[in-house]
């Protein structure tokens, strides 16, 4: 049943990632809302899968690695199916899509191992605490592929080219715009987050901050995030000084994200978070 | 046999002094529709007159006849003679004027190829025509496919999507930096007519203001007026690079007009806003290392005659496209004309069918009028239904013969063997 939803979703998704990308080059508008509604159904699939996991286990569904990649791209594709209502802008998808499938197919790679969960790790203050930075985390990703797009519109720009890309993609205001709109609110979300997981830890560990490596790379992502916002609003900082620092701020994210877990352990760390590891 | 017929000029054969004799005055379209309408020969008629083409469309028995005819109404309203301007006509038949209108239509006759405006003047000929009565079933529906053509020619290729002039290439690129032009403020160093073009093309397109700058003061306040800007003087350049966001360069001036220096020093106040400049001025009057600038782009001449060229080599591509949409379009087309000619056998030998029933029924009235009126309904419905069916092959039959030469023949064979001509 799990197995079934999670292929599902990950083949629906698949299949509207190849229609989207397939988008920029034929430029059909039937082609892009049939894609964009089977990456909506295959959006549905995934939430069922998660829903189901979280049924099953009582926590948000990062216990391993594979889990937290599935949902991570689960909440890239929830934020870019509500950003596209907002920003109506077609080719986002063709970045956005790909990109949370391609986490998808990461995650699809590793074994599923069904661990029993510390009964700290059940409560909904927790899952509270997780999903809310995993939004956070999707709405900086799509700030992060929209950076991207800005470079990549500029250098057609620049230097003259006014190639296939140059006139798919949007004007360079609009792609700062959908940056800046996605880092606030990705900066809020994950701000918001990170205050509900230190009291859930007062609570249950009796400290609000304990220097744990994940704690102390996600301060460092936070303080990177609120340097860039800093410099937009105080310092004016706009275009590509922003779609570079936005760039640099990502893969602070991506590691704090991977490598802390993996590389510095601690009890965010997903070997710590299963019963049998700490027996 | 009916024909579809244009005759008409353009850019292409006519010198502009000559189209404008037909086209000076503005009743000049009702009164041809007016001469339309009286001449016996010509069934039906539209007037199709532009800056770049004058020209009608025609439909006639006799085409002959109907040529003539048209070229005499014209000679007389634009009041030449026709010796003057009939070696400047061209004048397309049946499948050529049914391609060279869906042609038009759709802007692959222009002198810009792919130019929007001509669609909403053809709209607006059939509109005169159908107000004034002229237009009937054929150039109804050609009318509506050439509508159709167009809209299938515009979405299918990108003939009509890019910029094929220096300023509305500056306007798009604009677009593409800034998203829109709102709000936007123009500054215009220099004076030139395509400088000037490009201000006013902006503009039109949202720009805010306009700031006009000139080594000699009082050229910008004359081209400050010309253009609804505010002039300033050479010197407040500097000052200005902190307020605009487009800049315009267009002086004969032989050093940079605008430097590195300048910009750079600019930017910080600017709070990097990005900066355009649209650099039109031989040689150059913007020191072309600013666009190295971060959110600076710096554009001269021959980028944008670049971006041209390249969109003129897509519109030459595109066209095939075009041309060959067009086509096929006019291959349908052709064949509903000729449905035309089975129609008239088509109405008699339905009306043959329902003068029967008629006959029929009221032979039978005496045995019918002890029926109740639901019986009678229902026999009525039972003997048109079976005449219905009875002729609905041969129909088909006819219809599905429209393209072949043998045509003639099957009408010929249908016409007697239900007798349709002795009828009355």
């Amino acid at each position: 049943m799990e197995n079934v939803l999670y292929y599902l979703s990950l083949f629906l998704e698949l299949f509207a990632s190849l229609g989207l990308v397939l988008y920029i080059f034929r430029q059909k508008k039937t082609l892009f809302w049939c894609s964009y509604w089977i990456l909506f159904a295959g959006f549905i699939c995934h939430t069922v899968f998660l829903g189901y996991r979280y049924y099953l286990s009582g926590m948000a569904p990062v216990i391993h690695f594979k889990a937290a990649l599935s949902f991570f791209s689960w909440s890239i594709i929830g934020v870019y199916l509500i950003f596209q209502f907002k920003f109506k802008l077609k080719v986002l998808g063709s970045f956005v899509a790909p990109f949370a499938v391609f986490l998808m197919i990461f995650s699809s790679t590793m074994p599923w191992i069904d661990i029993p969960v510390r009964p700290i790790f059940k409560s909904l203050w927790l899952t509270t605490h997780i999903a809310v930075i995993f939004i956070g985390n999707g709405m900086l990703a799509i700030g992060f592929l929209a950076a991207i797009m800005y470079l990549i519109q500029e250098y057609q720009i620049k230097h003259k080219r006014a190639g296939t890309f140059y006139e798919r993609l949007p004007s360079l205001a609009t792609l700062d715009t959908i940056n800046n709109y996605s880092i606030a609110y990705g900066f809020a979300f994950i701000s918001f987050g990170i205050i509900i997981g230190s009291i859930y830890a007062q609570q249950v560990l009796g400290t609000y901050w304990q220097w744990d490596p994940k704690e102390v790379w996600s301060l460092i992502t936070w303080l990177f995030y609120a340097a860039l916002l800093h410099q937009r609003l105080a310092a004016g900082w706009q275009g590509r000084k922003v779609a570079i620092m936005t760039i640099i701020c990502f893969f602070i994210l991506v590691f704090t994200f991977v490598g802390v877990s993996h590389l510095l352990g601690g009890y965010h760390s997903f070997r710590n978070m299963g019963l049998q590891e700490t027996i | 046999m009916i024909k579809i017929i244009n005759i008409g000029m353009n850019h292409e054969t006519a010198p502009v002094e000559l189209r404008e004799c037909l086209a000076s005055e503005q009743d000049s379209v009702l009164r041809t529709l007016g001469a339309i309408r009286n001449i016996d020969c010509i069934k039906e008629g539209l007037f199709i007159s532009t800056c770049n083409r004058v020209e009608a469309l025609i439909t006639s028995d006799n085409s002959e006849e109907a040529k003539k005819c048209m070229i005499s109404a014209m000679s007389m309203i634009g009041n030449i003679p026709e010796d003057d301007f009939s070696s400047n006509l061209y004048t397309y038949e049946d499948m050529d004027a049914v391609l060279h209108i869906f042609r038009v239509a759709s802007s692959l006759d222009s002198l810009i190829t792919g130019e929007p405006q001509i669609l909403g003047q053809i709209k607006e000929a059939y509109a005169e025509a159908t107000r004034e009565k002229t237009a009937g079933v054929i150039l109804n529906r050609l009318m509506h496919r050439a509508f159709h053509v167009a809209k299938r020619v515009r979405t299918e290729t990108f003939i009509c999507e890019s910029a094929v002039s220096v300023s509305y290439a500056a306007v798009e690129l604009a677009k593409k930096i800034f998203y829109e032009l709102k709000g936007k403020k123009v500054l215009l160093v220099g004076a030139g007519e395509m400088a000037e073009l490009a201000a006013r093309h902006l503009k039109t397109h949202g720009a805010e203001s306009i700031v006009v700058a000139n080594r000699t003061f009082d050229k910008a306040v004359r081209v400050a007026e010309l253009i609804e800007a505010k002039p300033v003087s050479f010197e407040e350049i500097e000052s200005q690079l902190y307020e605009v966001d487009i800049i315009i360069t267009s002086t004969a001036s032989k050093e940079y007009v605008i430097t590195y220096e300048q910009v750079k020093k600019s930017i910080r106040k600017r709070r990097n806003r990005p900066l355009f400049f649209i650099d039109i001025g031989v040689p150059r009057n913007v020191q072309p290392e600013i666009n190295s600038l971060s959110n600076i782009y710096v554009y001269d001449v021959d980028d944008l005659k670049g971006i041209i060229r390249m969109n003129m080599d897509r519109r030459q591509q595109e066209g095939i496209k075009a041309e060959r949409i067009v086509r096929e379009e006019a291959v349908k087309f052709e064949k509903w004309v000729k449905t035309l000619a089975v129609v008239p056998t088509i109405i008699s030998l339905k009306n043959k069918s329902e003068s029967i029933i008629q006959a029929e029924l009221k032979k039978s009235n005496g045995a019918l009028s002890e029926m109740t009126s639901e019986q009678k309904e229902a026999v009525i419905t039972l003997t048109t239904s079976i005449a219905e069916k009875i002729i609905n092959d041969p129909i088909l039959y006819l219809k599905g013969k429209v393209d072949r030469p043998t045509l003639d023949l099957y009408l010929d064979m249908t016409r007697k063997l239900f007798n349709l001509d002795q009828d009355n």
